[in-house]
């Protein structure tokens, strides 16, 4: 009695706190969050036409495509962003041949030591990492208006449905529509929308304001399977690389799925069965 | 000692619905993560300069390391799955009243080591995440009056989580699923004195009632461990990471706070409970504040726990099933209702109207248990029980080959249960 009579004061009491102290001041001052300017721009996230192969249930990956996602990386991204858990070895998974591998390291330089203990640049082994284009943060700050360009082993699984957000952050540097604009003025309470100095606007990144200029011009590269380097072709190959960087087992993972779901479907279909069989006496309203 | 505890040796009342397979899953589940864990540990080191990088070696060069994160990633959530179905079996059909008060105690504080191995695991990756939410939880200690600030201190290794947190948490992350176990054996053999509840609440009157453990309910537990396991693996071979946050695959950094810092799902109830206490105590007009509004939230989270603790004393109903008493019934769904409201409000950011909700739904939480439960208790006219277990399954005065199609006119058909497929199988 005395704990339920306890508890009844107690409930009371805190509740009593909660609404009188917390919930009716809150509510007194209620308003609803203001938006920021930049929610003006909000784009839903683009989707290459007809799909990332490596999606759905039965993804595959396109090795022509992830190569040349390998080499929109080499030629364009390499020079700010690094690649810090991939290996040259892991290249092999993209269908390079060993030999096409050893080459493809070799045309790297990391960070080596000479015979006298100095650190001088030698050729990549396929055991190494890919390099980091900076030797630190500071001085990766120093060259890039003290941004600093993240590592991108991860970056498709470090952002909400990556693969997407990366193709469309490549394409997202356009020019911000009147409409778009109006809306931004509206929000900021009158203020026009400036995209700050050393910036560049991008509707897909999520305040608008990106330190990354754009890159991915048409004819940029030149692709060694002769695929036409459009904008949207580059930014879909790069994402599937990304993609494939970030989760290299994506592919295996699915397959492995399909393997252990059909085992455990067949296992316990006869596990129900033998249910049925084993409570079939017991059940009222069946004929024991 | 298998014999008797899950072998035929056990006997178990013959009704038991779906709802009963969720104590053997929470078992199976534990083994799950003991299994992968003391794996993953052989691979991961604890040293924050290097732990995040470790996490990636398992998943690239490790052999089939991401079946084995994944798999003890997602087991973690499916763990919480399967033991909020139990403990909530646990509250609708009062498996916490007289005979089994101990076993309910063991079963919390199970749960509450549960929660601290959880949080500690999700650190070890040494994502933002991981930082931040450390940051936020060991913040918590930092309430309490007086003591506070040293006993974080103490408690983290620093002034904010840094390696020597994270070489501890992993020590406590290993150590704790063994004492967890170790507290789930308590929590069999305080089962096994009193026996196995039922749908029905009426104890179990003769052999009748009664089908042995093995092969009775090895086997209907076998083929739906089979089912769980369908949708575990969908989930670690199709969405592994739908449960996670993006986040937390970028490396700690105390020097940029995430946007929004919020918590593994299975701690979102808790957490909004945390935040809906938004203002001090204070004494008006006057300003003295008596209790600030952290603390509050403090108190109120590790409150709604705790009551969890003298609840068999709360509910004085002498009736056990949910399925007999009317008025409880509606109380327990309102309840379940609360529990997913303020999931979805710990999620959301701090902002109106999530912070009017989560306020409501707190408000509802400890009304429940210490006002409404002791009330409902007194007042309620329950409707009549069965004679016995043999009775609720067959219809009355009949034994194992009753003709009649009985059951129908038991109240546990009540259309209020959740669901068709969770009904006593009949």
């Amino acid at each position: 009695m005395t704990i339920r009579l306890g508890g009844i004061i107690f409930g009371i009491v805190l509740v009593g706190i909660l609404l009188l102290w917390s919930l009716v001041p809150d509510t007194l001052k209620y308003s609803a969050p203001a938006k920021s300017p930049y929610y003006a721009f909000h784009e839903e996230k683009l989707t290459p036409e007809g799909g990332f192969s490596f999606a759905g249930l039965g993804g595959k990956w396109d090795y022509q495509q992830l190569q040349r996602g390998y080499q929109v990386y080499k030629e364009v991204c390499s020079s700010c962003h690094s690649l810090k858990f991939v290996a040259f070895r892991n290249l092999a998974e993209l269908g390079y041949t060993e030999a096409e591998v050893r080459a493809e390291a070799a045309s790297w330089e990391v960070p080596g030591l000479n015979e006298y203990g100095e650190v001088t640049p030698r050729p990549a082994e396929p055991t190494d990492y890919f390099p980091s284009p900076y030797p630190n943060e500071v001085a990766a700050r120093a060259a890039n208006n003290n941004a600093l360009p993240p590592d991108l082993s991860l970056i498709t699984k470090a952002r909400p449905d990556g693969s997407r957000y990366v193709y469309s952050l490549m394409q997202g540097y356009v020019e911000p529509t009147e409409e778009d604009l109006a809306v931004a003025k509206e929000l900021a309470g009158g203020e026009e929308w400036e995209t700050p100095v050393g910036l560049y606007f991008n509707e897909h990144f999520y305040n608008a304001n990106i330190a990354m200029p754009p890159q991915l011009y048409p004819d940029l590269i030149t692709y060694a399977d002769g695929t036409e380097a459009t904008q949207e072709q580059m930014a879909q190959d790069v994402a599937a690389f990304l993609t494939w960087t970030a989760e290299p087992s994506l592919v295996a993972r699915k397959q492995t799925g399909w393997f252990v779901i059909g085992f455990l479907i067949f296992a316990t279909g006869l596990g129900f069965l033998s249910y049925k069989q084993i409570w079939a006496a017991k059940k009222p309203n069946k004929k024991a | 000692m298998v014999y008797n505890a899950v072998g035929a040796g056990y006997p178990v009342p013959r009704n038991l619905n779906y709802m009963w397979n969720f104590g053997v899953l929470s078992g199976f589940f534990l083994m799950v993560q003991i299994a992968t864990g003391v794996v993953l540990a052989m691979h991961y080191a604890a040293d924050a300069s290097v732990a995040f990088a470790s996490t990636e070696h398992i998943m690239r060069n490790v052999n089939y390391g991401w079946m084995l994160r994944y798999a003890h990633a997602n087991g973690a959530s499916f763990f919480f799955i399967v033991i909020y179905l139990h403990i909530f079996r646990g509250l609708f059909y009062s498996s916490y009243k007289a005979p089994r008060e101990m076993i309910w105690l063991l079963g919390v504080v199970i749960f509450l080591l549960m929660m601290a191995t959880a949080f500690m695991g999700y650190v070890l990756p040494w994502g933002q995440m991981s930082f931040w939410g450390a940051k936020v939880i060991t913040g918590l200690f930092g309430a309490i009056p007086f003591i506070g600030e040293p006993l974080q201190v103490w408690l983290v290794g620093g002034y904010a989580p840094n390696g020597s947190t994270l070489n501890r948490f992993f020590s406590l992350h290993f150590l704790l699923p063994f004492v967890i176990a170790g507290v789930v054996i308590l929590h069999i053999w305080a089962l096994h004195i009193p026996g196995s509840s039922n749908p029905t609440g009426v104890e179990v009157k003769s052999e009748s009632d009664t089908v042995p453990f093995h092969p009775y309910y090895t086997a209907k537990d076998g083929w739906f461990l089979g089912l769980v396991l369908i949708i575990f693996s969908a989930f670690v071979f199709f969405a592994p990471n739908a449960l996670g946050h993006p986040d937390n695959y970028i490396e700690a950094n105390p020097l940029s706070t995430p946007a929004h810092i919020v918590p593994e799902w299975y701690f979102l109830p808790f957490y909004a409970i945390l935040r809906a206490f938004t203002g001090d105590l204070v004494i008006p007009f006057t300003g003295v504040v008596l209790v600030p509004a952290k603390l509050l939230g403090v108190i109120a989270m590790f409150g709604s726990i705790l009551v969890w603790f003298v609840l068999p004393w709360l509910d004085k109903s002498p009736v056990r099933s949910g399925s007999y008493r009317p008025l409880f019934q509606k109380f327990f769904w309102v309840l379940v209702l609360t529990m997913i409201v303020l999931t979805i409000c710990g999620g959301a950011p701090a902002e109106q109207p999530y912070i009017l909700v989560s306020q409501i739904a707190t408000a509802y939480y400890f009304l429940h248990f210490l006002v409404i439960l002791p009330i409902v208790s007194q007042i309620e006219v329950p409707k009549p029980l069965p004679f016995s277990i043999t009775e609720a399954v067959l219809g009355s005065g009949t034994e194992a080959s009753a003709p009649k199609p009985a059951v129908t006119d038991t109240p546990s058909s009540g259309g209020d249960l959740p669901g068709g497929a969770l009904q006593p199988a009949e």
